[in-house]
């Protein structure tokens, strides 16, 4: 058993309704008890879907137990038929009809419809939201790719791609989806089929006709762009376009594979590379930042935030397993130990051991952050109503560069207002307290806001608490053999600014623990500025 | 009574909540409790999906997932919870109450968590260590609440002392009001189940005359009339009449005057009167229709058709307790057309029918409704939001008058 508080994934039905969600004419039988109809909320609610997700519950309940319940879930599944006509079938179990064992796929080919019925094996117990979506989509591209199905010559007609990996409820897939196909339309490549999100039965018919698939999302398109690269030999292009680097080097590939001009797209360019020359950005020099989420936007962010922003990163890890191969790579890159876990508050802590001056993470990362009053901003699923903008909003290709530019700009204290909060500290406006002033009033929480007592002392318990906030500057307990600080030196110490204060802290006293000194004093707070210098 | 409205029982897909939801309210009501559910992925999602992902720091409320090496029996589940529990303890000392919450698959694969209770509670004294199922496959949404509560009534010591108990978790502020209210009155001894804090777990006996602030607390109301305590059946407590049923139910048990009742609900009586009156010309004449979701819906229908002039097109509930809900099932409109239980997709091609101005639904719903041009209200809000009560009488009309509000206001339209 595992103990959690918060999880970054669904178990993998969740997965699986992302795909069937994401499709038009495929409508997904799931044998499951009445509280998992729960999901439908989060595509209604988080990405504001005007229609229920096409999915059919059996809700079978404890009475129902005793007698049949293969007998429902084939009332359910003739029902779900009739009534939405779909073209493919879809049927699986959710953790409690695992246990069950009903055989959803066997109950529903017993019923001979006349579409294709494909049954899923989610196990619950091992996998997880991301492995359920990849798993579904292999699925159905395995049960509706037409094996005869095989590109038209190449003479007389423009290149066609397909695009893999968008879903429901994905980070920006919507937007993202429109800038990849607007750029390869500038080198006069068109996009056949798009899948999951926006594709028919019939669409997946046709995937064998594309002279190349690209894979957007690895974590939920690689697995059917594996099969499909072995079945119908159309070559995959991989390089995920986030970040201005990352989309010139997806445009050579494409032109490599397909045999077109860059020029075009290149030319297009995005504002990012003079955007961070430009002086203005100095200030963003060597910024630290901790970088969490699915792995693929984990290290595609990471890239961006060093290489096409200049700021430091500290610390970058992911939530699935199924990417720490990438992760751990990258995090070697920039000499950070690489953080793989679904375990919230083991990022929580990290977070708060690193000290980072802006966060990258999902939506958990921002509560993180906004508990440590570190900024932020989003970057990765898990989603939350926010990351579907009305905008028009990518991450990926040059307009996404554009987008990731501001994104990861605007939470930070901008340029002259750092220097003016750093010199007038004690400015009844200017009082910790207050955020920045684009960044509206401040409504922060109590610092911390955890229940339980002793915050330290504990490390080693399994799942380590949230040290204190940085924030505090009061909150940190000092142990008894710890250097004291003078009255002075704590009151300098309240003079930095409220962001670095923690690490200032945690710096000095170990620079005066190492030398053995009984009192933090001026000189001590200086001593260990200098020593720790960047 | 009953007899005189048509009830129509379905058996279909349901969309509803489990139990473990009440956690999300519970967990804050007890300020020392943690609620740990023994389940799977899917019931921590749930957890967190449900409430619009409230992430507070480490909320008192944890999943200990099952996974496959307990299924196989590699690992004994029963040690894996004790090591989980000794860790979650050690972490959290300060918690005095935890519950074991039953989930689907842990009641599918027997895990006997009342005998894992007793063991967990006999090994950690400082800790009361109790069992409920919020399973869906046992509970709806607000069934959760009534097995916790039921759980903590076992627990309560013996008393003969004349004592009024009102029971249902309350928003606090809500609770002080009618504390005030029965002290004004003259009910010395007032005790609230759930209590803020585990200590304060009140005292039963036969001369407890309890209230019910919520109408689906069933078992909790068996539990208690086990340990002798009398029931005063009344309608709930909205809006004007509920409120002043409910409280009248409460001073006649303790032979207060009439007349001296009146006085001290006077002035209740008219600011509820007065902060509803500002939404009847919104409501007055508008249809309404209610999907099953959390048990309030009767007494809402009645409220909402007896002080506002709605008309109750269709009222759902996941179940209906008829004894509990008499009184309000005699005061509805005649012919109001009642439903049982659920067939979703049934009873979505009857809203569409019935086209009505406003619909009660669960949030997978609301937005599917609404583009089809039909305005809605979450049913999770009602049970959020303090709605009880002369002073939240108001409150509780306004949630229905806003979806309608806000059409009035806008001058886009996503059908234009």
């Amino acid at each position: 058993m595992q103990l959690t508080v918060w999880t970054y994934e669904g178990p993998p039905h969740v997965g699986a309704m992302r795909v069937a969600t994401a499709m038009k004419d495929v409508h997904f039988v799931l044998h499951a008890p009445q509280g998992d109809t729960y999901a439908d909320l989060l595509f209604t609610m988080i990405e504001r879907r005007d229609h229920r997700p096409p999915v059919t519950y059996t809700t079978f309940q404890a009475r129902d137990l005793g007698t049949d319940t293969a007998l429902l879930l084939q009332d359910a599944i003739r029902d779900a038929y009739d009534r939405f006509q779909p073209q493919a079938l879809l049927v699986g179990a959710s953790c409690t009809a695992e246990l069950i064992q009903d055989d959803p796929g066997g109950v529903a080919k017993a019923l001979g419809l006349p579409v294709p019925v494909i049954p899923l094996e989610l196990p619950s117990y091992q996998r997880k939201e991301g492995w359920g979506a990849a798993e579904t989509f292999y699925a159905l591209v395995r049960a509706l790719a037409d094996p005869a199905a095989t590109p038209a010559p190449r003479e007389g007609r423009r290149p066609r791609v397909n695009l893999l990996g968008a879903t429901a409820l994905g980070f920006r897939h919507r937007d993202d989806v429109v800038e990849v196909t607007r750029l390869l339309g500038l080198m006069g490549v068109d996009v056949a089929v798009t899948a999951p999100l926006g594709a028919s039965s019939a669409d997946l018919a046709r995937l064998g006709e594309a002279d190349a698939n690209i894979v957007l999302y690895p974590e939920t398109g690689d697995t059917a762009a594996r099969w499909l690269e072995k079945t119908f030999r159309t070559p995959t292009i991989r390089t995920v376009p986030i970040g201005h680097g990352a989309t010139v080097e997806f445009v050579h590939e494409v032109a490599t594979v397909l045999g077109v001009d860059p020029a075009p797209a290149l030319a297009a360019g995005s504002r990012l590379p003079w955007y961070s020359a430009s002086v203005d950005s100095t200030y963003l020099t060597g910024k630290r930042v901790f970088v969490f989420g699915d792995a693929t936007h984990a290290v595609a962010m990471a890239r961006v935030a060093a290489d096409e922003i200049g700021f430091e990163v500290v610390g970058l890890g992911a939530y699935n397993r199924e990417g720490a191969r990438e992760v751990r790579a990258a995090a070697a890159k920039y000499n950070v130990e690489p953080l793989i876990t679904d375990d919230y508050l083991a990022v929580e802590a990290a977070i708060a051991a690193a000290s980072p001056e802006l966060v990258l993470g999902s939506q958990m990362e921002r509560h993180i952050a906004k508990r440590l009053r570190i900024p932020c901003a989003v970057i990765s699923a898990p989603v939350h109503v926010q990351d579907f903008p009305a905008r028009y909003s990518p991450v990926m290709g040059f307009e996404g560069a554009n987008v990731l530019f501001d994104t990861l700009v605007h939470p930070l204290t901008m340029g002259l207002e750092e220097h003016l909060l750093a010199m007038f500290r004690d400015d009844f406006e200017f009082h910790d307290g207050a955020a920045a002033s684009h960044l509206g009033a401040s409504t922060l929480p109590p610092a911390g806001g955890v229940e339980g007592g002793d915050r330290r002392g504990k490390a080693s318990s399994p799942t380590p608490p949230p040290p204190a906030p940085p924030a505090s500057g009061r909150g940190v307990a000092v142990a008894a053999n710890d250097p004291a600080w003078t009255t002075e030196a704590e009151k300098e110490l309240g003079k930095i600014p409220f962001f670095v204060r923690g690490k200032a802290r945690r710096n000095t006293e170990k620079f005066a623990a190492e030398r053995g000194l009984a009192a933090i004093d001026l000189d001590t707070l200086y001593e260990a500025k200098s020593h720790y210098a960047r | 009574m009953t007899a005189m409205l048509p009830v129509l029982r379905e058996r279909g897909q349901r969309e509803v909540f489990c139990g473990l939801t009440g956690i999300v309210w519970l967990h804050r009501k007890i300020q020392d409790a943690f609620f740990l559910v023994v389940g799977s992925r899917t019931c921590a999602h749930l957890l967190q999906s449900a409430a619009g992902v409230m992430i507070f720091a480490e909320p008192r409320f944890a999943t200990a997932i099952i996974e496959e090496r307990d299924l196989a029996g590699l690992a004994d589940a029963n040690a894996e919870l004790d090591s989980v529990v000794d860790r979650l303890l050690a972490r959290r000392p300060e918690i005095k109450l935890l519950f074991l919450v039953g989930s689907c698959p842990s009641e599918v694969i027997k895990l006997d968590l009342s005998r894992a209770a007793a063991r967990l509670d006999a090994r950690h004294p400082a800790t009361r260590v109790l069992n409920y199922s919020g399973s869906g496959i046992e509970t709806t949404f607000t069934q959760g609440e009534d097995a916790c509560l039921a759980a903590l009534v076992p627990q309560m010591g013996a008393t003969d002392a004349a004592s009024l108990l009102v029971v249902g978790a309350l928003p606090d502020v809500v609770e002080d009001q009618f504390r005030r209210t029965f002290a004004e009155l003259g009910i010395p001894t007032v005790f609230a189940l759930p209590p803020r804090r585990a200590a304060d777990l009140p005292p039963v006996g036969p001369n407890t005359r309890f209230l019910l602030a919520q109408p689906f607390l069933g078992d909790t109301a068996a539990a208690l009339a086990d340990r002798g305590a009398v029931h005063l059946p009344a309608l709930f407590p909205f809006g004007v009449e509920g409120t002043t049923a409910w409280l009248r139910a409460a001073a006649a048990a303790f032979e207060l005057d009439e007349a001296h009742f009146a006085r001290v609900v006077a002035p209740g009586r008219e600011r509820a009167a007065r902060a509803i009156a500002r939404h009847r010309d919104r409501l007055a004449g508008k249809r309404i229709f209610f999907f099953p979701d959390s048990q309030l819906e009767v007494p809402l229908a009645r409220f909402l058709a007896a002080e506002l002039g709605m008309v109750p097109v269709e009222v759902g509930t996941p179940y209906l307790h008829r004894a509990h809900l008499a009184h309000e099932l005699a005061a509805l409109p005649a012919g109001t057309q009642i439903s049982e239980g659920q067939d979703v997709d049934r009873q979505l091609d009857r809203v569409k029918a019935a086209r009505p101005d406003l619909a009660v639904c669960g949030l997978g719903l609301a937005n599917p409704l609404e583009r089809l041009g039909i305005a809605t209200k979450w049913s999770i809000e009602l049970v959020f939001t303090p709605v009880h009560g002369f002073d939240q009488a108001g409150d509780l009309a306004e949630l229905f008058a806003r979806p309608l509000a806000r059409r009035d206001r806008l001058t886009v339209s996503p059908c234009s």
